[in-house]
């Protein structure tokens, strides 16, 4: 049986896994191909309903990661963004989505390694868990 | 009109092609719709990949362009000006990567493929939806804050003030200096630091156009690049400065002593105290934990004695606020405590000593009057001198403190010189990094006084001796890895070269300035290589050691870097803020005021006639606090649009799966409407 390959989106911010993604670029750390990097500005920028426009566009994860907490661009926006994943997460499992298609991470500027390792391993989980119904549950 | 888009692959040398077959990516975005021409290129960045666009611009009458090649973080610039350059605005462009992100991490050549031509795809839906937009200028403010006044805070401040512009000097400690004013001799050129310092802290007290403030800290920072306001706090120091003569009646007098920073805890300095008879400003500073007065118990002795009357117990710690339109950040480091590397003894064997408190016993002023003398007061008849610690060691900081070779062997040097040539100098080392102008040269002249060099990390200073010649010595016991044998070197006195870490407080100061740090701690540049001075922040710059460690000819030379930008900005006046801002769509905004909450930087107001939210252009950042939260649609950040963000989504998931699964009939992806003839993508 061939193995599923599982599609992730990914929305970083600019700032830090932005970067943290060149890096780990430059320095040739081998990633799984099914992330997709969406450059935001930041991640208090990423509104919910992009999210949902991923799962309900076919992808099987959305990946949303910032700067660590403190360490924001712009302030506070991180925060932003872990107080509007966690309730789209609750809001999601009542629909029937496994919340792990939804991740939340900070990886700062300077780690590329730490960017290589979250994707990679996001990748393995989800390919775990399978092929996302989201798509195919909710007709839009 | 439908969009006429053009699509330019890059190979970027090898870099790209053959992993990401370009060509071919190319062909596939050609048959994208909107897409007028898909071309491949060597090098997309280089004079004639430009032309190209711009050729085709003005040929084929493309509105919009989209490169696919390395970060945008990179060339994006050089993108945009190439399409201005052709007369199109440059925000019709949109750039991805496919180097970075693609080609140097995905080794197999079909997936790599598959997932730029996702990548293509969604960059071109994007394009669609870009609209002009247009840089404003706003006004920068001549001054520049330098904030830390050691020998990288010093020379930014004198280069910017030679300029004519004004420079604010915040320094936290009482005197200016820095650690390279508790240094005795600076390497490899033997100039006493306190020469070739002094000349410069004297200028920045003279120079007119420096504002300095010693015994004070920034307290916040708001405004962006151009247009910063600091709040500084100024600590009271119980000194009245414009009353004090700096004669030092006080400092005799003061009846309360404690251990002194400046002497590394070597000696003691009253409650009263300052840094050294050459400090500046020099004038005394109370140590408000130390003085008695201050802690409610009777004295004054200081306020009787002073001839002029300057001693205040009543000085009230103040704010300033300053305007300011750039800002240098030359804070420092802060040397390792190696009390908790319990194996070499620091704080159990009173013979070992850190590096910077063997500068002090060697330093003319220090507590030894510069004489390398035990605790005893007797001359030591072996030192060794334990390189690295802490430094390029996993457990505390992987990095190479860059200095500790070359102080250590100054040491070696002053110890024959000072001591005597029959002193013995043992260097245990791991490797000896003397990489600087002159620094070898200086290493074969140590090496020719007759040092011995023992490569290999000790294990263990102790004092339990084995043998008859190891009685009252420390031993350090360690391996000598050239010969693979165990060595026990008895001494009088060890010296341990602790490594350079970031401030204990940076991530505060990280804070406050709106700055990032790196794995290491220390700030974080824009770039490690082409951007070492200036910060992901517009107008803030890095000078010295705050940024890695850095020896004193390194400090300097970064600090005049950063000078050199802060006054490029400052001297130009002007500076092009990006027009990617939130912007709230008055027709569709329903007044609920959940935006103005979530601002951070207080940019949106309510207009109550029209029962609205307002951005105030100048004041956002374009963050996307509000275009994430708002309830009906109504905020969105230019540029990052939601039909922009959902286009993008579109490209990027249509068809959904990529090729090594079996194809999935009626997918998502048709679903939502992405239409595009994409069966080539298959045999990709």
């Amino acid at each position: 049986m061939e193995r599923f390959e599982p599609t992730i989106v990914a929305f970083v911010c600019n700032w830090c896994t932005y970067t943290a993604a060149d890096l780990a670029g430059t320095a040739r750390m081998i990633q799984s191909p099914n992330v997709r990097l969406v450059r935001m500005m930041c991640t208090g920028m990423v509104d919910p309903k992009y999210v949902l426009k991923a799962l309900l566009g076919g992808a099987d994860a959305v990946l949303i990661s910032g700067c660590h907490p403190g360490d924001c661009h712009y302030i506070n926006g991180n925060y932003k963004a872990r107080r509007r994943v966690k309730l789209l997460k609750e809001i999601l499992t009542g629909f029937g989505v496994d919340e792990r298609r939804v991740k939340l991470t900070w990886v700062g500027a300077s780690e590329g390694n730490e960017f290589a390792e979250t994707v990679n391993e996001l990748v393995e989980d989800i390919r775990e868990l399978g092929p996302g119904e989201t798509s195919r549950m909710m007709v839009i | 009109m439908a969009n006429r888009i053009g699509v330019y692959v890059c190979h970027c040398g090898s870099n790209i092609y053959p992993r990401v077959d370009s060509p071919k990516v190319a062909e596939f975005a050609q048959r994208l719709r909107g897409v007028v021409v898909g071309r491949d290129y060597k090098f997309m960045c280089s004079d004639p990949g430009q032309d190209m666009i711009i050729n085709d611009i003005r040929q084929l009458g493309l509105n919009r362009v989209v490169v696919a090649s390395c970060s945008p973080r990179l060339h994006e610039k050089t993108f945009q000006n190439a399409v201005l350059r052709a007369g199109l605005n440059p925000f019709l462009f949109q750039m991805t990567c496919i180097r970075e992100h693609c080609s140097w991490v995905h080794p197999d050549p079909v997936e790599a493929t598959a997932k730029a031509m996702r990548l293509v795809a969604a960059a071109v839906d994007r394009v669609n939806w870009h609209e002009e937009l247009y840089s404003r200028e706003e006004n920068v403010h001549p001054d520049v804050l330098v904030v830390g006044a050691g020998i990288a805070g010093i020379q930014a401040a004198l280069d910017i003030s030679r300029s004519g512009h004004r420079v604010h000097l915040v320094e936290r400690s009482p005197s200016i200096g820095g650690h390279m004013a508790q240094f005795d001799k600076t390497f490899p050129t033997l100039d006493c630091a306190a020469c070739i310092s002094t000349p410069k802290m004297v200028a920045v007290s003279q120079e007119p156009n420096i504002n300095l403030m010693t015994w004070a800290e920034v307290k916040e920072v708001s405004g962006f690049v151009g247009n910063y306001k600091a709040t500084v706090r100024l600590k009271p120091r119980y000194v009245d400065m414009d009353k004090c003569t700096g004669c030092g009646l006080c400092l005799e007098k003061c009846p309360t002593k404690v251990d002194s920073e400046f002497e590394e805890g070597l000696a003691q300095r009253r409650a009263i105290h300052r840094n050294s008879p050459q400090a500046v400003p020099n004038k005394p500073v109370i140590d408000a934990s130390a003085c008695r007065v201050l802690n409610g118990k009777k004295c004054g002795v200081c306020a009787k004695f002073c001839p002029s009357g300057a001693i205040d117990f009543e000085q009230r710690e103040r704010e300033v606020e300053l305007d300011i339109g750039t800002i240098v950040l030359a804070t420092g480091f802060d040397t390792l405590d190696p009390t908790p590397l319990g194996q070499y003894g620091f704080g159990r064997f009173p013979e070992v000593y850190t590096g910077l408190q063997f500068e002090r016993l060697n330093n003319a002023v220090g507590p030894t009057g510069g004489k390398i003398v035990m605790k005893n007061g007797q001359k030591p008849e072996s030192v060794a001198i334990i390189h690295c610690v802490g430094s390029r060691d996993v457990n505390h900081h992987e990095y190479c403190s860059r200095v500790c070779c070359m102080y250590a062997l100054k040491y070696d040097h002053l110890i024959k010189d000072k001591v005597g040539h029959a002193t013995r100098v043992y260097n245990f080392y791991i490797d000896l990094r003397c990489f600087g102008k002159g620094y070898e040269e200086f290493l074969r002249r140590v090496q020719e006084e007759g040092v011995t060099f023992i490569r290999g990390r000790p294990a263990e200073v102790t004092d339990q001796a084995l043998t008859p010649e190891e009685e009252g010595k420390l031993i350090v016991i360690g391996e000598d890895t050239l010969l693979a044998r165990t060595i026990r070197v008895p001494v009088d006195m060890v010296v341990l070269c602790t490594a350079m870490e970031p401030r204990a407080d940076v991530a505060e100061v990280a804070r406050v300035f709106g700055i990032s740090q790196g794995l290491d701690g220390f700030f974080l540049e824009e770039h490690p290589k082409l951007g070492p001075v200036s910060t992901a922040t517009d107008g803030i710059f890095l000078a010295g050691t705050c940024q890695g460690p850095k020896d004193i000819p390194d400090a300097v030379a970064h600090a005049a870097g950063a000078a050199a930008q802060a006054l490029a900005l400052a001297a130009r006046g002007k500076v092009t803020i990006s027009p990617t801002v939130s912007h709230i769509d008055p027709d569709v905004c329903i007044g609920c005021k959940t935006c103005i909450g979530l601002c951070a930087y207080s940019a949106i107001e309510f207009d109550a006639r029209r029962g609205v939210s307002v951005v105030n252009e100048a004041m956002c950042k374009g963050c996307g606090s509000c275009a994430g939260a708002c309830p009906s649609g109504a905020a969105q950040i230019r540029h990052f649009t939601e039909k922009e963000i959902f286009a993008e989504l579109d490209g990027l998931l249509a068809p959904v799966r990529i090729p090594v699964t079996e194809p999935e009939p009626g997918t998502a992806g048709a679903a939502n409407g992405a239409e595009e003839t994409e069966t080539a993508e298959a045999q990709a």
